[in-house]
């Protein structure tokens, strides 16, 4: 019996955000259009979509900060415009630029937002924060004073120093060198176990390396929300073939075979072939090196990235 | 609200401008009752803190908005306002917190101003012969003078990001509704119409009032109702966030 309950706990997931047909107009411009998705409790989400796809919007909605147009968010039930205070005591959030009172101290500004949650042990918990986030040596110096990381450090602790349920950060990584990106990737890691961590970024290697799940937006509508395997699985409908010849072949030669297919020389005998979906090429350029008397000494199919199903998705946008 | 209401505070005092705007008060207000030749108090030959009165509202023009062009367009300008808003705090809690903290410190800078009224009590001829209801009066009305200042201040701090664009506004939006309505009605075209009427919308008509001594329920509900509706006029610019 025992055993049949804690089974079925473990596959329950706790759903702790809830997007349902949210829209946001800024004036007739929809920055928002009909937005729908969902978290799970102990889940990195990625928000990933180009600039002005929406993203600081969502996160804005989501801690109170904007109301929706249309649509609803929950957040482990609660409605963050039926009921602002519950939802932001149990919100973390760093906004886009990480704004700080440059003009406090670090300890002095982790007391300021502690009170501001009414912690009690509130010494104990700073001191904490100040370790998780690694602060110590800074911990006397004015905000203003600080390195962009540092500062950066600061936003993160303010962030989670009331153990939210949910985390939402707006671009915690811009601007920081690999050593701390590194750091803060850790700690996003790390924070995962407590609360659901939403996270935007226009560094896809970051959303690949620590996200489960991504979202995709663009121009206020989702282009794809998925585990991120499945993601770049979406857009491998197309192959991106690399093949090398013994001998050196000419670009048009290949572009004849069919024109479906779009060729990138890379060096004399090697290239790069990418098609649309639903063709098979790989037959017609073994006929091609036989027919020009030629060898294949290698023919893969490349893995798509993130990144590649990102520029696929979002293609009308960049084009 | 306690929490906003600290930070402020502390802002002021880690910052100059609580000392710039204390030291400029006294010094402004001190040199027209002691120094200057043609306002002295020493030349006046009246034992009466008149000029303190009549300066400070000056004072404050220029002060007042000084201290609450931080207070939001600073905050919108730097980003801090969306870090304020998105802690367990209502849009009441910050307003209210930002204006009290304002407010204290005007009061703070009157303060000092007291031992004006015991120099000038001690000097007396006889020794305490000093209107001491028309000072008590006088004091009330400075500070709900300085409370309507300040609630302009924060409604237009919360309008604009630019600091000098609330400044300048504020200094003279609190110079039209002193001012502005008394001037109106000594047009003589008003004259035994409508110039009582216009001269009660201006504030410096309950101002005197009030400096006299004489502490009636209407001018208290003229000081009040202009400060709830300044401070009623921020919540809505405050939600105003969701439409930009």
């Amino acid at each position: 019996m025992l055993s049949i309950w804690i089974a079925s706990a473990q596959n329950w997931n706790v759903l702790s955000i809830e997007v349902n047909n949210i829209s946001k107009y800024y004036g007739s411009q929809a920055a928002l259009d009909d937005l729908s998705f969902h978290a799970n409790e102990g889940e990195i989400l990625g928000l990933l979509g180009p600039n002005g796809a929406g993203k600081t919007t969502t996160m804005k909605i989501l801690s109170c900060f904007l109301t929706p147009d249309n649509g609803s968010a929950s957040i482990y039930g609660l409605n963050p415009v039926e009921s602002p205070l519950k939802v932001k005591s149990i919100l973390g959030y760093l906004p886009e630029h990480n704004p700080l009172y440059g003009s406090m101290y670090v300890r002095e500004s982790l007391e300021f937002i502690a009170e501001l949650h009414k912690l009690k042990n509130k010494g104990k918990r700073i001191e904490e924060v100040i370790e998780i986030t690694g602060l110590g040596p800074e911990r006397n110096k004015k905000i203003m004073q600080l390195s962009k990381g540092y500062k950066q450090r600061v936003g993160i602790a303010q962030a989670i120093i009331h153990k939210p349920k949910v985390l939402i950060l707006d671009e915690p990584i811009s601007g920081l060198d690999p050593n701390q990106i590194q750091e803060i990737r850790n700690l996003i890691t790390e924070l995962k176990s407590q609360s659901c961590v939403i996270f935007s970024s226009h560094i896809l290697q970051e959303v690949e390396s620590i996200c489960d799940r991504v979202v995709i937006l663009d121009k206020g509508k989702l282009v794809a929300n998925d585990i991120i395997s499945n993601v770049s699985q979406m857009t491998l409908a197309g192959q991106n073939i690399f093949v090398e010849f013994a001998e050196a072949v000419r670009l048009q030669d290949l572009i004849k075979i069919t024109k479906d297919i779009r060729w990138e020389k890379k060096t004399a005998k090697s290239f790069m072939a990418q098609s649309p979906a639903g063709i098979e090429f790989r037959e017609m350029i073994f006929d091609f090196a036989v027919a020009n008397n030629n060898k294949i000494l290698e023919m893969r199919s490349s893995k798509v990235s993130l990144e590649s199903a990102f520029k696929t998705l979002t293609k009308n946008k960049e084009s | 609200m306690i929490s906003v209401f600290k930070k402020e505070l502390n802002q002021f005092f880690s910052s100059l401008t609580a000392y710039i705007v204390l030291v400029a008060f006294l010094i402004l207000t001190g040199s027209f009752i002691w120094i200057f030749s043609s306002t002295s108090v020493m030349n006046y030959n009246y034992a009466s803190l008149g000029q303190l009165f009549a300066i400070a509202p000056i004072a404050f023009m220029f002060l007042i908005p000084a201290i609450t062009m931080t207070s939001f367009s600073d905050e919108r300008q730097s980003g801090t306002l969306e870090l304020l808003i998105t802690k367990p705090l209502s849009d009441l809690d910050i307003i209210l917190g930002k204006y009290f903290a304002t407010l204290a410190l005007i009061v703070i800078a009157l303060i000092p101003t007291l031992a004006y009224y015991y120099s000038i009590y001690q000097l007396g001829s006889p020794k305490g012969n000093i209107d001491t209801g028309a000072v008590i009066g006088s004091y009330i009305g400075l500070v709900l003078l300085g409370a309507i200042f300040a609630s302009i201040g924060i409604f237009i701090s919360s309008l604009s990001s630019n600091q000098i664009v609330s400044f300048i506004t504020t200094a003279f939006s609190c110079f039209a509704l002193f001012w502005v309505f008394d001037f109106i009605s000594s047009m003589p075209s008003l004259y035994g119409k409508l110039d009582n009427l216009v001269k009660s919308l201006g504030i410096e008509y309950h101002y005197e009032n009030i400096s006299k001594g004489r502490i009636d329920t209407r001018d208290i509900v003229y000081f009040l109702s202009l400060i709830f509706l300044f401070l009623w006029l921020t919540f809505v610019s405050l939600n105003r966030r969701n439409n930009l």
